[in-house]
């Protein structure tokens, strides 16, 4: 098999950059990949004339019908063949056409891909596999062409799960997950394809997985989130920051393994969390990053966790906020902004209550369990 | 003028394929442009010159029927046939008798289909089931020496006849071990000894193996010893798999037999890839996945022989309907004629072969691998048999067939007696020779179960480690918490095993 690597490298030094979009980032990822690895191949439904989302046109002109290719419409066919092409010291880079359609292959992911190097003890892998897939919600997707399925693949330990926030991101974390030695599931969000537009450095360059980012620094409250989440976080960061709330905005990128130091250190300078997913709150990824959290810094958490559900997309009238991206982005910002301020005026105000209620609930807490809250007490 | 123009519409359709763009659909790259049904315009004007087309369109207006004809003289860019489907379908019939409409043809993205004004439903199954390919009779003759039978030498002849002894001795001697309570599960091969190790035999050892669970005899084929097997068993730290599997799923890099996963029928889209793989690297070898006929109703199955034939992927999946998914009769599984007719379904070329006789299945898998390396397809072989054993140590199959059914096929159609036979007959093999052999493998496999039993359990670390190429932080905070734990409750936690 052959040994993959993620050295990174640094973006600072880079050569030249041009201003493109989401998709376009995405296309050059993917150029680069077969141009630096001729075992590398690119498939899935309607690739070969670039794709839905035009993420891979011009591949099969440069690259040839053999090593980019269309495939029957079959999800659980695109990743099983994959596999089977990773298993032989290949970089599969696999196609689904929308993360909504993903769960045929379900599967092929939890079942084979994820335990294909540990239940054979490590004689094979399948780790060059790649599993591209847009994501997220665009305004006229219904349920079916906007899901956030991220956290089913959360639960299964042996894959990667990676959401690009931009352009810039989505090149450089592209050619890490394709490179990485285990299979990757690399959701795009396709509500940025085109509107997402940023300097991208031309050359070829990777960034690091399970490495989270502070994209701002601030002092009063911890703002996490990925993917298409982070320009709107980003904005009511912006918002809040008027009102002189200060805002720490962290862009976790690779959702499993997580970056948990970055986050956990963020937590105990603030006191505060608030995660933001576009996928359902309940069993949502944000539900993780929370229990982690109170677990690691319990007692530095004055008012515990928030959640923010930005899009119920489910709900039909709320579409109608998607339909013009103008209507969409004040929209979003105008629900979080507040739900931000709300929360940090209400702590504030009470922050003498709350010290004595999570008196009361240390104790009680102390009463159940055993060698844990010593933990918790020495880190207060 | 149709019944003039519809005869020889070959011909045209042949010279317009000429005048198209020769790399459309037939290896080149599609532009965008080309989705679109526009029509060739060189198409139309190398036509007029056969006075097919009329220029002027009064002429058009008093036929409009005719519409319909006359565009399909013309190719549509979507139209794949060039020099693909219609070669493969071709539906054109010279024969005078056939009414006007037989002879139109509609010019379909997908080649070529003549028109019938006959309603015909195509019937749910030919008039005749699919004979089944047999090279010796119930007593070990060859039926006909002029069959197409491949060769087997007394070297090979003897080393199948030996492994399948083997395989039934291990299978019982790890079958009581587990009713000993030494192992926790068991499966036996019992009645597919003879598609074990014939199909083992007639492929090379490059030839990448995907298996569903009941054929260890390729492993023993191989060489995989029968130490390897009672350590998987065991789950020991000698095992490859590190123990973490139940007994039976082995794997072994060394003899390219990829490591068995329980969920079924995953292993065969996986194996379009692998066999894509080859291809891409010009070996002469190809990809064998093996499925039960229980498997051949999973989704996998159906994706796994769809992208096999549409990447012409040198793979051979060798179903071996045995009858019986656990309890689940075939005539509960399917209602096609077995399996072999599914094949044509995907454009696969198949067989059916008597899976208890040993010649046929070495003669039906060497002709397959053959066709598959040589010619870059797919085949598939459908191997009747019967699982003669128990689905598993957790099953008893007398809940749910007959006794005297078992029996039958265990005493009179017996694939290793039927070999035996033959072997024998050659004069290759003694009733001596045999004694030896059954106890021969039976003392080695007596010792390999005490040496497996007594070898260490794999190592605490093992239980974190090969889930990512590196351990993650999350996962090595949640090996220390155990080693913590572990520490603190030393008497709950399994003596044999080294934290
Ligand atoms: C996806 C999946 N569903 C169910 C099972 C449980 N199961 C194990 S073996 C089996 C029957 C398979 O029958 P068949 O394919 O005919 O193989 P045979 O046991 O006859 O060799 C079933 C249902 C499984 N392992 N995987
Ligand atoms: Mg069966």
């Amino acid at each position: 098999m052959r040994p993959f690597s993620t050295a990174t490298c640094d973006i600072e030094n880079q050569q030249s950059a041009k201003s493109i979009n989401l998709y376009s980032a995405i296309n050059q990822a993917l150029h680069i990949a077969l141009e630096t690895d001729p075992r590398t191949f690119v498939f899935g439904e309607d690739v070969s004339f670039g794709g839905v989302f035009r993420c891979t046109t011009g591949l099969a002109d440069r690259f040839g019908k053999s090593r980019v290719f269309n495939t029957p419409l079959c999800e659980q066919g695109i990743v099983g063949f994959g596999i089977g092409l990773a298993a032989m010291g290949n970089r599969a880079i696999a196609e689904i056409q929308f993360a909504d359609y993903i769960f045929p292959a379900f599967d092929q992911i939890v079942n084979e891909a994820a335990k294909f190097r540990y239940r054979s003890g490590n004689q094979f892998n399948c780790g060059g596999l790649t599993i591209r897939a847009p994501y997220g919600a665009v305004g006229h997707g219904g349920h079916y062409h906007s899901q956030s399925p991220e956290a089913f693949f959360c639960h299964v330990p042996g894959i990667k799960v990676v959401i690009p926030r931009s352009p810039q991101q989505a090149k450089g974390l592209l050619l890490s997950c394709i490179r990485d030695p285990n299979p990757v599931v690399f959701f795009e969000p396709k509500w940025l394809y085109r509107l997402a537009v940023e300097e991208v450095p031309e050359h070829d360059y990777m960034l690091p997985l399970s490495k989270a980012e502070v994209i701002r620094e601030g002092s009063d409250i911890t703002l996490v989130g990925w993917g298409a989440q982070l320009s709107i976080m980003e904005q009511a960061c912006i918002d809040a920051e008027k009102d002189g709330i200060s805002c720490e905005l962290i862009d976790l990128k690779t959702l499993i393994p997580w970056d948990k130091e970055t986050v956990e250190a963020s937590v105990r300078k603030t006191g505060r969390l608030l995660v933001s997913h576009e996928a359902p709150v309940t069993g949502g990824f944000g539900a993780e990053i929370s229990a982690s959290i109170v677990e690691r810094c319990f007692l530095r958490v004055s008012n515990f966790i928030y959640f923010v559900l930005l899009i119920e997309y489910y709900r039909e009238p709320i579409q109608f906020f998607f339909i013009e991206s103008q209507a969409f982005h004040c929209t979003n910002n105008l629900i979080l902004a507040p739900i931000i301020l709300n929360i940090l005026a209400s702590t504030l105000k009470t922050q003498k209550e709350e010290n004595e209620k999570n008196k009361k609930v240390q104790t009680m807490l102390t009463c159940l369990c055993g060698d844990k809250r010593m933990h918790a007490a020495e880190w207060n | 003028m149709a019944i003039w123009w519809t005869r020889s519409s070959r011909t045209i359709a042949n010279h317009i394929r000429k005048c198209m763009n020769k790399g459309f659909m037939g290896g080149a790259v599609v532009k965008q442009s080309s989705w679109s049904s526009t029509v060739q315009s060189c198409s139309l004007s190398s036509l007029s010159s056969h006075r097919l087309v009329p220029q002027n369109c009064s002429y058009l207006h008093s036929l409009p029927c005719n519409r319909a004809t006359l565009f399909s003289l013309q190719r549509f860019k979507s139209t794949v046939a060039e020099g693909q489907l219609d070669s493969f379908f071709s539906s054109d019939s010279d024969d005078e008798q056939l009414n006007v409409l037989a002879r139109q043809s509609l010019d379909f993205p997908g080649g070529k289909v003549t028109y019938t004004s006959e309603m015909n439903f195509i019937s749910e199954s030919s008039h005749k089931r699919i004979p089944c390919y047999r090279v010796l009779d119930d007593d070990g003759e060859i039926i006909n020496m002029n069959s197409d039978l491949q060769q087997v030498s007394k070297e090979v002849a003897v080393k199948m006849y030996s492994d399948m002894v083997t395989l039934q001795i291990m299978d019982n001697i790890f079958y009581e071990a587990q009713r000993q309570g030494r192992i926790s599960f068991y499966m036996t091969s019992a009645g597919e000894e003879a598609i074990n190790i014939a199909s083992a035999a007639a492929l090379g050892e490059e030839d990448i193996i995907l298996p569903q669970y009941r054929e260890p005899g390729v492993l023993l084929w191989r060489g995989f010893t029968l130490q390897e097997f009672a350590n998987q068993c065991f789950g020991n730290k000698a095992d490859h798999g590190k123990g973490r599997q139940m007994p039976i799923h082995y794997g072994s890099k060394e003899h390219n037999f990829f490591t068995i996963s329980s969920p079924i029928g995953t292993q065969l889209p996986q194996a379009a890839g692998i066999a894509y793989s080859l291809k891409m690297d010009n070996k002469k070898a190809c990809a064998v996945s093996y499925i039960g006929d229980g498997g051949t109703s999973e989704g996998d199955f159906h994706a796994g022989l769809n992208f096999a034939a549409v990447m012409e992927a040198p793979v051979i999946f060798f179903c071996r309907n045995n009858g019986w998914a656990i309890s689940t009769h075939v005539s509960e599984q399917f209602r096609s004629d077995g399996i072999v007719v599914k094949g044509q379904g995907y454009g696969i070329r198949s067989i059916r072969v008597d899976g208890n006789d040993a010649l046929a299945v070495y003669s039906a898998v060497s002709a397959a691998r053959e066709m598959a390396i040589n010619e870059q397809r797919p085949i598939l072989v459908e191997a009747l048999t019967y699982r003669i054993g128990h689905h598993s140590t957790s099953d008893d199959s007398t809940k749910y067939r007959a006794l005297d059914e078992i029996d039958y096929w265990k005493l009179a159609r017996n694939p290793v007696n039927r070999f035996r036979c033959w072997v024998q007959s050659n004069g290759w093999w003694s009733e001596q020779q045999e004694t030896e052999l059954r106890k021969s493998i039976r003392k080695q496999l007596l010792q390999a179960i005490q040496v497996a039993e007594k070898t260490e359990k794999p190592p605490l670390t093992e239980l974190f480690s090969d889930v990512y190429d590196h351990l993650p932080s999350n996962l090595q905070e949640q090996e220390k918490q155990l080693r913590e734990t572990i520490s603190r409750h030393p008497k709950d936690y399994p003596s044999d095993v080294s934290v």
